[in-house]
C-alpha cells in the first residue's frame, strides 16, 4: 500500500480535477473529457508496450488509429447491395490478384537465391500485377461511387454492431503492423521512427481517396451505437422517472405543474446525454481495465523480463538466446493492435469517420508526449499521461484566455494585441504541450510515474 | 514539330516545377543532414524550424512593404531573408542553449534527442501559429513570370506554351549559389574541414584540437540559414501555411535519407530524385502521347500512373527501396 501511494494520489488528484470540470462547467464536458481520456489511455498502453517495454519507436500511431476506424465503419455500416452488384466482382477478383501476386513474390523469393534475376523477377510480377490490378478494378471502383454518391458511394460493410469492431481493428492494425515490421524494424531507432511515420501518412492518404472502400472525405456518418440514443431515451418511461427521482428536490420547490414540467424536460435532456457518455464510459472502462490487468500480467511475467532484457542490451539477451528479431516483431504487433482498439473505440464514440481529421500531431505526436510524459514502461505511468495530457489539451484553451484576459488587462478590449492574443488561444496549447514535454523529458526523464521493476 | 511541342509539354509540367521544388527539398534535406552528421540525432522540427524563418521572412517583408522599400521587379522578400536569417539563428542558439545543449553533454542517445526535438517542434509549432496564425499567407510581390505561356508561343509558333515563374528562376539560383557555397566552405575551408572530420569521428576529431563549442554553433548557423531560405523560397513558389511546413518534413526526410543521411551532397540530388518521382509518377501523360503517338494509338485514359493524392506514397516508396537495397543511401552516407 506505502509503495503505491504516488500512484494513489496521482490518479485521485487526476480524478479530483476532472470532478471540478464537472462542477464549474458542466459534466457533460466532463465527462467527454472522461471518455476521450479513457481512449488515450488504451493508445498510449499499445505506445507504451512497444516504447516502454521493448524500446521500438513508432510513430505510425496515426495510422493504426484510421485503420481502427475503419474496421469500426466496415463492421457497422449495411452494405450497400446496389454498389455490390456494381462492382463487387471487379474488387473481389483485384483482392485475389493481389493474394495472388503477394504468393507469387514469396515464391520467388523462397525458391531462388539472393541474386540480380530474383529482384529483377519480382520487380516485374510486381509491376504487371499492378497495371493488371488497376484495370480490373478501375470500372469496378467508377460503378461503385457512382451509387447515389450523395449517401453511399461505397461498398458498405457488414451490418453487425459496432461492438465487433473493436476486435476487427485490433486485427488490422496488427496486420498492418507486421507487414511494416517485417520490412522496417531491422532499422536504428531514429529511422524507424521517420519510417513508420512516413507509412502512418501512406495509410491515412489511402483512407482519404480510396471512396469506394471509406467514402474519402465525404466522411461516413451516422454510424450504429452500442449505447442508447438520447432521443429514445427521452421518451422512455423509466429514464424519466430516474431523472425525476434524482433531481426531485430541485423539482419539488417548484409549485407551478407546468413550469416543472418544464423543468423536468430540461432535466431529461440533460441527463439522457449524460446518460449515454456514462453508458460509454462502462464500455471504455472495462477495456482499459482488461488491457491493463494483460500488461500487468505480460510485464512481470518471464516474457516481460525477456522483453526488459532485449531493452536493455540486446546482443546479450541474443547471446542468451532470445530471439530478438521474433520478439520484436510480436510486440510491434501487439503494441500496434492495442492502439487500433482505440482508433475503433473513437469512432464507436463520435458515431462518424471522418479520414481528414487524422493529422500527425493529434494522432501520433501527442500519444507520445503522453507516454513521455506519463512515465514509459510504467502502464499505471502511461494511462496517467493519457489522463493529464488529454485533461491539458482540452482545458488549455479556457487556461489560456484566462491567462491571456490576466496579463493583458491593462490594454483596452479593442487593442490590437489583446484581439490577436484572444484569437490565438487554441494554440496555446502546442506551446503547453511542447513545453511540458522538455520540461519533463529535462528534469523528470522518466515520466511522472517512473518504472519500477519489482522482483518477486 | 509535334515532338518538340511534346519536349514543351514536359518542361512546363515536370521539369521545371520539379527543379524548383526539388530545391526547395535539397535545402532542408541539407539542413537534416547537417544535424545528423554533426549534432547526431533526427531532427522533428525540421518543418517547424523551416516556417519559423519564413515567418520571419514575412514579417519583415510587410514592414519594407508598409514603409515603401522594393526590389521593384524582384520580390521584396528577398530584400527580407537576411533579416529573418538573422532572427532564426538567434533562435536556433537559444533553442541549443537552453534545450539540446544539456542532452549533448550528457551524451544522451540519439533517441532522446529525437524526442526533444519533438517538444521544439510543439513548441515552435505554437509560436509560429500565435504570432502569425495557421492560414494561408501569400507575401510574393513583383514581376510573377519571367516567360508567359502565351509571350512563349507566340514567340516559337509552337502550339504547347512555357511559362516560367520568375520564383522559379529565382529558387533555382538561390539554390544552386547556396549550396555551392557550402561545399566551398565545407570542403576548403578550415572551419569546414573541421565540421566533417566532427561528424566523422567525434574522439578523433576532439583530440586533434578541434573546439566543439565552436563546430556546433556553425552548424546551428548553416542549418538558419539554410532553414529560412529554404522555406522561404517554398514559401514564395507556392504559399506560406504552418501546416503544410509540417508536412513538408515528410518528403524532406525521405530526401536526406534516399541521399545518404551525413552526407550533404547526397542530401542535395536526394531532394531532386524525391521532387521528379513524385511528379513524374503522378502526372497525366495523356496530352504528352496524343503528340507523340500517331492518332490511331492515342490513350483514352489519363495514363497517369498515380493520382496525385498519392505523391507521399511516392517518397515513401522510394525510401523504402533504398533502406531495403542500400540502407547508407544512394550516396555513401552513414549507415543505419
Amino acid at each position: 500500500m506505502r509503495k503505491n501511494l504516488n500512484v494513489i494520489a496521482a490518479y485521485s488528484i487526476m480524478m479530483g480535477l476532472i470532478i471540478l470540470v464537472g462542477i464549474f462547467q458542466s459534466w457533460n464536458i466532463a465527462l467527454s473529457i472522461f471518455n476521450l481520456c479513457l481512449i488515450s489511455a488504451v493508445m498510449t498502453m499499445g505506445a507504451n508496450i512497444q516504447w516502454g517495454y521493448a524500446g521500438l519507436i513508432n510513430f505510425g500511431i496515426m495510422g493504426y488509429t484510421a485503420l481502427g476506424g475503419l474496421a469500426a465503419v466496415l463492421i457497422s455500416v449495411n452494405p450497400v447491395q446496389e454498389a455490390w452488384s456494381a462492382g463487387g466482382l471487379n474488387i473481389l477478383f483485384s483482392l485475389f490478384l493481389i493474394i495472388g501476386m503477394v504468393l507469387a513474390v514469396r515464391y520467388v523469393l523462397k525458391k531462388y537465391e539472393k541474386s540480380k534475376t530474383r529482384t529483377y523477377i519480382i520487380a516485374t510480377i510486381i509491376i504487371l500485377g499492378i497495371i493488371l490490378i488497376r484495370f480490373v478494378s478501375e470500372p469496378g471502383i467508377e460503378a461503385i461511387e457512382e451509387v447515389d454518391p450523395a449517401k453511399t458511394g461505397f461498398l458498405g460493410g457488414f451490418g453487425l454492431p459496432i461492438i465487433f469492431s473493436w476486435i476487427v481493428g485490433a486485427l488490422f492494425a496488427g496486420g498492418l503492423a507486421f507487414v511494416i515490421g517485417k520490412v522496417a524494424l531491422g532499422l536504428r531507432a531514429d529511422y524507424l521512427a521517420i519510417a513508420t511515420l512516413l507509412i502512418s501518412e501512406i495509410v491515412i492518404a489511402i483512407i482519404k481517396h480510396e471512396d469506394w472502400l471509406t467514402r474519402g472525405v465525404k466522411n461516413v456518418i451516422g454510424l450504429k451505437r452500442p449505447a442508447p440514443y438520447e432521443v429514445n431515451l427521452q421518451q422512455t418511461d423509466w429514464f424519466i422517472n430516474l431523472v425525476e427521482k434524482f433531481n426531485s428536490s430541485k423539482l419539488n420547490l417548484i409549485s407551478d405543474f407546468a413550469e416543472r414540467q418544464a423543468a423536468l424536460n430540461q432535466f431529461v435532456i440533460e441527463g439522457s446525454s449524460i446518460f449515454v457518455k456514462l453508458c460509454y464510459s462502462g464500455l471504455f472502462l472495462v477495456v482499459v481495465i482488461i488491457l491493463l490487468i494483460l500488461t500487468q500480467k505480460a510485464l512481470y511475467s518471464p516474457w516481460g523480463r525477456m522483453m526488459r532484457a532485449i531493452r536493455d542490451n540486446e546482443e546479450a539477451a541474443n547471446a542468451m538466446g532470445k530471439n530478438v528479431v521474433k520478439q520484436h516483431l510480436l510486440i510491434f504487433v501487439l503494441g500496434s493492435a492495442i492502439v487500433g482498439i482505440a482508433g475503433a473505440m473513437l469512432v464507436t464514440q463520435d458515431g462518424l469517420f471522418t479520414p481528414g481529421s487524422y493529422r500527425p500531431m493529434r494522432y501520433t505526436f501527442l500519444i507520445w508526449v503522453m507516454v513521455i510524459v506519463g512515465g514509459s514502461g510504467n502502464n499505471f505511468g502511461a494511462i496517467l499521461g493519457g489522463f493529464v495530457v488529454w485533461f491539458l489539451w482540452i482545458e488549455s484553451a479556457p487556461i489560456g484566455l484566462y491567462l491571456v484576459n490576466l496579463t493583458t488587462s491593462g490594454l483596452d478590449d479593442t487593442h490590437f494585441l489583446k484581439v490577436h492574443l484572444i484569437e490565438s488561444v487554441p494554440y496555446f496549447r502546442f506551446l503547453m504541450m511542447g513545453a511540458g514535454l522538455l520540461l519533463i523529458m529535462r528534469y523528470r526523464p522518466k515520466g511522472i510515474l517512473p518504472e519500477k521493476i519489482e522482483i518477486k | 514539330m509535334d515532338f518538340l511541342n511534346a519536349i514543351i509539354l514536359l518542361l512546363n509540367y515536370i521539369f521545371v516545377p520539379a527543379l524548383a521544388y526539388g530545391s526547395q527539398l535539397a535545402l532542408g534535406a541539407i539542413f537534416v543532414t547537417l544535424i545528423y552528421g554533426i549534432l547526431r540525432f533526427a531532427n522533428f522540427a525540421t518543418g517547424d524550424m523551416m516556417s519559423f524563418g519564413t515567418m520571419f521572412t514575412i514579417l519583415f517583408t510587410w514592414y519594407f512593404q508598409s514603409v515603401g522599400i522594393g526590389l521593384g521587379v524582384l520580390p521584396t522578400a528577398l530584400l527580407a531573408i537576411p533579416f529573418a536569417v538573422i532572427f532564426m539563428v538567434g533562435y536556433m542558439l537559444l533553442i541549443d542553449k537552453f534545450v539540446f545543449k544539456y542532452y549533448r553533454i550528457n551524451k544522451s542517445p540519439p533517441v532522446q534527442l529525437a524526442m526533444v526535438s519533438i517538444g521544439v517542434m510543439f513548441v515552435t509549432q505554437a509560436v509560429v501559429r500565435i504570432i502569425i496564425g495557421p492560414s494561408d499567407r501569400r507575401f510574393f510581390d513583383g514581376e510573377k513570370f519571367l516567360i508567359r505561356a502565351g509571350e512563349f508561343k507566340d514567340m516559337t509558333g509552337l502550339s504547347e506554351g512555357l511559362a516560367i515563374k520568375s520564383t522559379q528562376v529565382i529558387t533555382i539560383l538561390v539554390t544552386v549559389i547556396l549550396v555551392s557555397t557550402l561545399f566551398w566552405f565545407l570542403n576548403k575551408t578550415k572551419t569546414g574541414k573541421s565540421m566533417r572530420a566532427y561528424s566523422d569521428n567525434e574522439d578523433l576529431a576532439l583530440l586533434s584540437g578541434i573546439d566543439p563549442k565552436k563546430i556546433v554553433m556553425i552548424t546551428w548557423i548553416i542549418a538558419g540559414i539554410l532553414a529560412t531560405i529554404g522555406g522561404a523560397l517554398y514559401g514564395l513558389d507556392k504559399s506560406f501555411k504552418p501546416f503544410t511546413y509540417f508536412n513538408n518534413m515528410l518528403p524532406i526526410f525521405a530526401a536526406a535519407i534516399v541521399g545518404g543521411i551525413g552526407n550533404p551532397f547526397g542530401a542535395f540530388l536526394g531532394g531532386y530524385v524525391i521532387a521528379f518521382s513524385e511528379i513524374l509518377l503522378t502526372y497525366a501523360y495523356k496530352k504528352f502521347f496524343m503528340y507523340v503517338l500517331p492518332e490511331s494509338m492515342e490513350p483514352d485514359g489519363l495514363v497517369q500512373l498515380l493520382s496525385t493524392d498519392y505523391k507521399f506514397a511516392v517518397s515513401f516508396s522510394i525510401l523504402v527501396i533504398v533502406l531495403l537495397y542500400r540502407p547508407s543511401g544512394i550516396f555513401k552516407g552513414k549507415v543505419l
